[in-house]
């Protein structure tokens, strides 16, 4: 596994800009190129670019491809017009998470969906083991670059590059008249959207973004900047073994459709309530920076939960993870410990999100 | 990229931890190019005063966004002093590797292990 890593068509601007790869997903990606912290800062105050050409892009057409879609994802893609697009989880048969991705229809028998890079494998081969007449898929991961424009200069930013064209909506879809896809979607809080092309033309647009004023920004501020927002981030926050109901994006699963996979583990979750809840924690103490698998006390110190992501948060100076604590537990305003090498520091569980003061306080969407 | 700075009078290990001698004293921090790597320190975990170390302990610990370092102690000793500036504000650790940004010091037990340190530019072979 490991031998076989994948590399970016923006890879070799990566190293020149003095960028640290790390594997993520099977990919060889930048974690940072100067400084997590001032790359964070960069797209909360003004504007960054990321590298996202490692995420999927699988085109589904054919005229029954829409009803085929919706019982394959949890969010309802029939309410969407051409040009939009929707937050959607892929579920296994037990209401587990196989994938978080984001739907966009593209034209009346032609939709985009964008997955997760460490599950293009597993995503595809799930979809093609259910395909139906009428349907067709296109793998072509491979032949995209992706680009993350993202900060409140982003809009700025595309009207210097493309002069002569509109943004689409929130969560919209469009295609410049040169061809690439712009998506105003982003995993970051602030506005933005997720710019797509030929991957032999990555280097030249992620250039022509930075020389535009986009601060160029890896992996480590995407993370930090997609948790103060408590956008899960799949393998960490969503697992096949939890549903989106403990996970907290049951507004994101149309339970009034008639038929999806895993609907009647939902259905029944709603009902009796889930038995986890992924919550947001907040270190009330100032500490060592939380982060995965760490312990979650309750007040009698018994462990009751792990960590699944974590970080200290650069916006808000102050410890912040997420983990799937038992129902009872999950109440807003539970005091907890974290352990954090045998020491013990005190925290509690806060409403979503952490950062309330971006523009987009609403839903994830990437 | 710059290389990095590396004092003459001070000693290093290969986990990149420096240690400054002072009689039966040894003060000890991260080398600069450590920080370099690091990068954005924002939390350090200082030893209790009169912990008893050997060489090669993990004995503080450094945090950066992404990872938790322990910082091995280079010496044998007794932790007679820890830095409350850089519990305070870790980017010392990032702005002043070797100044205000140091860690902890030992009462060394073992001094012969001093002459089993890196040279300055033994180090300076080593990080190349």
């Amino acid at each position: 596994m490991s031998e076989n890593v994948l590399h970016s068509p923006l890879e070799s601007t990566h190293l020149a800009l003095g960028a640290k790869l790390i594997p993520f997903g099977g990919w060889a990606m930048p974690v940072q190129y100067t400084s997590i912290l001032n790359e964070h800062a960069a797209v909360r105050e003004k504007v960054g670019v990321f590298d996202i050409s490692h995420m999927g892009q699988v085109f589904v057409t054919g005229e029954n491809h829409l009803a085929w879609l919706d019982r394959m994802l949890t969010n309802n893609l029939s309410k969407l017009q051409p040009g939009e697009g929707q937050y959607t989880i892929m579920l296994n048969e037990k209401g587990g998470v196989i994938d978080d991705l984001i739907a966009y229809r593209i034209s009346a028998d032609e939709t985009l969906l964008v997955i997760n890079a460490s599950m293009i494998p597993e995503d595809v081969a799930w979809m093609e083991q259910h395909l139906e007449g009428g349907v067709s898929l296109r793998n072509e991961s491979d032949a995209w670059a992706g680009i993350a424009i993202q900060g409140p200069d982003a809009v700025a930013t595309f009207a210097k590059l493309f002069p002569n064209e509109t943004l689409p909506p929130r969560n919209g879809i469009s295609k410049t008249a040169s061809g690439e896809i712009v998506c105003r979607t982003g995993y970051t809080g602030e506005d933005g959207y997720e710019f797509f092309c030929p991957a032999a033309q990555g280097i030249h647009f992620f250039n022509a973004f930075i020389n535009a004023g986009a601060t160029p920004c890896g992996l480590g501020a995407r993370d930090t900047l997609r948790l103060e927002m408590c956008y899960p981030l799949n393998g960490n926050d969503l697992s096949p073994e939890r549903t989106p109901i403990e996970a907290g994006l049951g507004f994101f699963c149309d339970l009034e459709k008639p038929d999806f996979i895993g609907r009647e583990v939902l259905l029944a979750q709603k009902q009796n309530g889930p038995p986890t809840k992924l919550t947001a924690i907040e270190l009330t103490e100032k500490g060592p920076p939380p982060r995965p698998h760490y312990a979650v006390l309750n007040a009698a110190g018994e462990t009751i939960a792990e960590l699944s992501s974590g970080v200290l948060s650069p916006s808000l100076a102050i410890g912040i993870a997420m983990a799937y604590l038992p129902a009872a537990n999950s109440k807003i305003g539970t005091p907890l410990k974290i352990d954090v090498r045998g020491r013990q520091f005190a925290a509690i569980t806060v409403k979503k999100p952490f950062l309330k003061s971006t523009q987009s306080s609403k839903k994830p969407s990437a | 990229m710059s290389a990095s700075e590396i004092p003459a009078d001070l000693l290093f290990q290969s986990s990149h931890e420096w240690a400054r001698i002072d009689g039966d004293i040894a003060t000890i921090g991260i080398s600069d190019h450590a920080q370099a790597e690091l990068t954005d320190v924002v939390f350090v975990e200082l030893p209790p005063i009169g912990k008893k170390v050997d060489a090669g302990d993990p004995t503080a610990v450094v945090e950066s966004v992404k990872a938790a370092s322990d910082i091995y102690s280079p010496l044998s000793g007794e932790v007679v002093e820890v830095n409350p500036a850089v519990e305070g504000d870790p980017s010392l650790a990032n702005t002043a590797p070797y100044g205000d940004g140091w860690i902890f010091k030992i009462k060394i037990s073992k001094p012969d292990q001093i002459a089993g340190l890196l040279t300055p530019s033994a180090y300076g072979a080593l990080i190349g």
